[in-house]
């Protein structure tokens, strides 16, 4: 097994150099609400400039296990947490760490394309007034290159000013990821972003994601297996709240080495 | 048979839903018919801009103007109190409140409107405005100022209850998209949830507003019988409601000009609620296909 | 001091002003209430409750009102259950979506709008003049009757809403009628809901007073009602007199009804609650 998902045996060499190594690091991480354990005993490192898929049956924990990264459950009543989680070697679940700058840096794509019922501009700019950036020209420029690199800047430039709604589901979405590249995080999750399109905006998406990879670390829940297969650098299998088998998607998808995830990609469950 | 009987069924139903168009024909019909009696004698012009209103002196004046002056008074002093308050619960209770603690103190909040306005009439007179005196040795025994306050308490469910439930209904994941950018509950509370939520909370608002115009009892206890035309809070006033309880206290013949007095007044009452109802209506119908 | 931690400054100060905001009026409500039962709590004694109207504060009794109170409550109760729940189902099961049922949805809503004083007017006009009711019980409480028509058409309506369609469906299949599978199966799974609006609605009537000036009911009447054509008092109007009076006798008089009143409004909808609760368990 490779040392993207560490054994307990294997503590001491991970805690220390995993800064250049290691983007994300979880280690021994249970999740509950109430009474249910949702995960497991999972840990994971992932890469710098990766793309790691999250796949696995409904209610297997990936969607859950995808928004500890940015603390998305801690509104979630009788959530409960414990293990570690390292970003850039920093424990995000310490009292110490500020939510809001943790979500600036790990910036979040949705299930369903959930633009604010305000302008393109406004939903592009909204993460940089929040912050309390004024500077016009400042939040011109970067909501600008959003657009642009979410490959929308050319099919909205001339209604910056139009209601979101009334774009198309595709590009709502690419909406949403141009928002959420323009207050510039390092992180990007996404929460099967293409669930809710059809097959033409879904194509655009994933050509998108691929590009995201020279600056972004990009995590993915899927739960379309072609889709696994055909962005993603690692893929992490989970099942029941247990983290199965992660490694290279070449492998997983060709030669795993547990039987469950064979039977899972195959298609055998799910 | 079967066909007869469930025909007759169908027919007995309807027509106790026609009752209630009977009842706001009604409601026009008596208004409408005692007002016209009473704008044969008295100039429909005198009763919009006189600014004196007494029918019931020797110096008869039939201004409307301070019968409004004192309704629009109280209502403001009200809505002044309720809209901040109510606001601030329904974006507490729909934003940051646990569930457990939002479903204790909903029914326990709209126990406030439960409570018999009479009841409240009673605060404002005896406890208010005591009180009030100490710090504003002006304020008159009788004044809007207390009988506004009371009446905002009073309405701060109707404020609360109705945009939360507005609020309430925004999606969740527009939350989401606001928290995941980085934004507090503060933020994503001002700058997303009451956008999307904002015609539900306008409705909310009219029909406060509407509730605290026809509100009667507290403002006949403890704003006073004084129509005048002014926007002092500390003085007596009267409302268009404290009047026609006035008048039907005491000894009035029927079909006198003073008797009709009270439908004058009553049908600029209706006028008024109506038109803030049919507004809220409007807004609601829009509201709703919104979101479906 | 960064924006950010400007912002969860700001966040806090929101969530304490918040849950100030929340308690504010339920504290104030404590208070005044426990103001008056300091000031009322002394003068409720049995005779207080059977002893007839006085001129002397220390001899009253809320008798009359009392009772002018459970006749308006009863006969209210008798007059507007059939007519609204009758409304409600037929808005919710017959009804088509047509100019007409828009109509009566609009009518219902602002009807719920209309201030409780101009059911008032209406009543004098209507039930005391030209059906020459007089100023009885009988008028009052065809008054407020009209006054609680949307709210429990209202309440009904959701209740009706609230039963899943597949009991409906099961009714059909069998060979049920409309009206058989409504009065078998709709009206009973949705009568918890509808017995909920219809007990709000009645504690509304018992806590109104306006209407019931305008039509006609006085401050002082010497005895209960005997029968729905006789004169009367509520509660309310009876507080409402002793409110207007400068003696200090009278003020805890009106301190003590306002107790009754609030025992009264408070255990119909404790009950409404309750059956509320009841209800709502057994749909789930």
């Amino acid at each position: 097994m490779s040392d993207l998902m560490p054994e307990k045996i294997e503590d001491a060499k991970i805690e220390a150099p995993i800064v250049e190594k290691y983007k994300l690091h979880t280690k021994d991480v249970n999740v509950f609400y109430g009474d249910f354990q949702a995960i497991k005993d999972v840990s994971m490192n992932i890469k710098p400039r990766s793309i790691t898929a999250f796949i696995g049956p409904s209610g297997c924990g990936k969607s859950t296990f995808l928004r500890l990264f940015n603390r998305m459950n801690d509104y979630i009543e009788d959530f409960k947490m414990e293990g570690k989680i390292k970003i850039d070697d920093k424990n995000i679940y310490k009292d110490k760490i500020q939510l809001e700058q943790l979500r600036k840096e790990v910036g979040m794509v949705f299930q369903k394309p959930n633009p604010f019922p305000k302008s393109i501009f406004e939903n592009v700019a909204y993460g940089l007034k929040i912050q309390g950036i004024n500077d016009k020209k400042l939040i011109t420029d970067r909501v600008e290159k959003a657009l642009k690199q979410a490959d929308l800047w050319n099919e909205v430039k001339d209604n910056l000013n139009k209601s979101a709604l009334t774009l198309s589901g595709g590009q709502q979405q690419r909406l949403c990821i141009a928002r959420t590249l323009a207050v510039e995080p390092s992180i990007i999750l996404m929460d099967e972003p293409t669930s809710a399109l059809d097959p033409i905006s879904t194509a655009k998406i994933e050509e998108l994601i691929h590009h995201l990879k020279a600056d972004y670390t990009i995590i993915i829940v899927t739960h379309n297996m072609q889709q696994a297969a055909r962005i993603s650098d690692y893929t992490a299998f989970f099942y029941m709240g247990e983290l199965i088998e992660f490694d290279k998607t070449k492998k997983i998808f060709t030669n795993p080495e547990k039987k469950r995830t064979e039977n899972y990609i195959t298609g055998r469950f799910g | 048979m079967r066909k007869i009987k469930e025909f007759v069924i169908e027919k007995s139903l309807f027509s106790s839903a026609l009752i209630t168009v009977a009842v706001t024909v009604g409601i026009i019909l008596v208004l409408a018919i005692e007002a016209f009696s009473f704008f044969k004698e008295v100039s429909i012009f005198d009763f919009f801009t006189d600014t004196q209103w007494t029918p019931l002196f020797t110096k008869k004046h039939y201004g409307i103007l301070p019968l409004i002056s004192g309704t629009l008074l109280t209502t403001f002093i009200a809505i002044s109190v309720a809209l901040p308050i109510g606001l601030s619960i329904s974006i507490y209770l729909s934003e940051y409140a646990p569930r457990s603690f939002r479903k204790t103190i909903k029914p326990l909040l709209e126990l406030l409107a439960a409570v018999p306005s009479v009841v409240y009439g009673f605060f404002a007179l005896v406890v208010v405005t005591p009180y009030l005196q100490q710090f504003m040795p002006n304020l008159s025994g009788f004044n809007s100022l207390s009988a506004g306050i009371v009446m905002g308490i009073m309405i701060i469910p109707f404020v609360s209850s109705l945009s939360e439930d507005a609020l309430f209904a925004v999606p969740k994941a527009l939350r989401e998209a606001s928290y995941g950018m980085g934004a507090t509950r503060l933020q994503t509370a001002f700058k997303v949830v009451v956008p999307a939520a904002s015609s539900g909370i306008i409705v909310s608002i009219i029909l406060a507003i509407s509730r605290a115009i026809g509100e009667t009892m507290i403002v006949a206890i403890a704003a006073g019988q004084q129509p005048r035309l002014t926007f002092d809070p500390t003085v007596p006033v009267e409302t268009i409601t404290a009047y026609i309880v006035q008048v039907s206290l005491g000894d009035v013949q029927h079909g006198s000009l003073e008797y009709r007095t009270i439908f004058a007044a009553g049908i600029t009452l209706f006028a008024l609620t109506f038109l803030l109802n049919t507004i809220s209506f409007q807004i609601r119908k829009k509201f709703r296909q919104k979101y479906e | 001091m960064n924006n950010v931690q400007k912002n969860r400054l700001k966040d806090q100060l929101f969530k304490f002003w918040g849950i100030g905001c929340t308690l504010i009026g339920l504290v104030l409500l404590v208070v005044f209430i426990g103001g008056i039962l300091i000031d009322g709590l002394s003068r409720i004694d049995w005779a207080f409750i059977t002893d007839l109207p006085s001129r002397k504060a220390e001899k009253s009794g809320i008798w009359t009102p009392l009772m002018g109170s459970i006749w308006i409550l009863v006969l209210t109760a008798i007059i507007s259950f059939p007519i609204s729940v009758a409304a409600g189902v037929y808005l919710e099961e017959y009804s088509k979506k047509n100019r007409l049922s828009a109509l009566l949805e609009i009518n219902i809503s602002n009807l719920a709008g209309v201030p409780s004083i101009i059911y008032g007017l209406l009543g004098l006009e209507v039930f005391v003049r030209i059906m020459n009711l007089g100023a009885s019980v009988l008028a009052g409480a065809l008054t407020l009757s009209l006054l609680i028509l949307p709210i429990i058409i209202v309440a009904t309506r959701e209740a009706i809403k609230a039963v899943p369609s597949s009991i409906r469906d099961a009714s059909y299949a069998l060979g049920a009628s409309k009206w058989q599978t409504i009065w078998n199966q709709v009206l009973p799974a949705s009568s918890g809901g509808i017995l909920t609006g219809v007990i709000l609605a009645l504690s509304r009537a018992v806590g109104e007073t306006a209407p019931l000036i305008v039509v006609g009911a006085l401050a002082y009447v010497p005895f209960a009602p005997q029968g729905p054509l006789d004169q009367f008092s509520v509660l309310p109007i009876q507080i409402f007199n002793w409110i207007s009076r400068p003696q200090q006798g009278f003020i805890d008089n009106a301190a003590a009804a306002i107790i009754i009143l609030l025992l009264i409004t408070f255990i119909m909808n404790g009950i409404a609650v309750y059956f509320r609760n009841k209800w709502q368990k057994k749909l789930q």
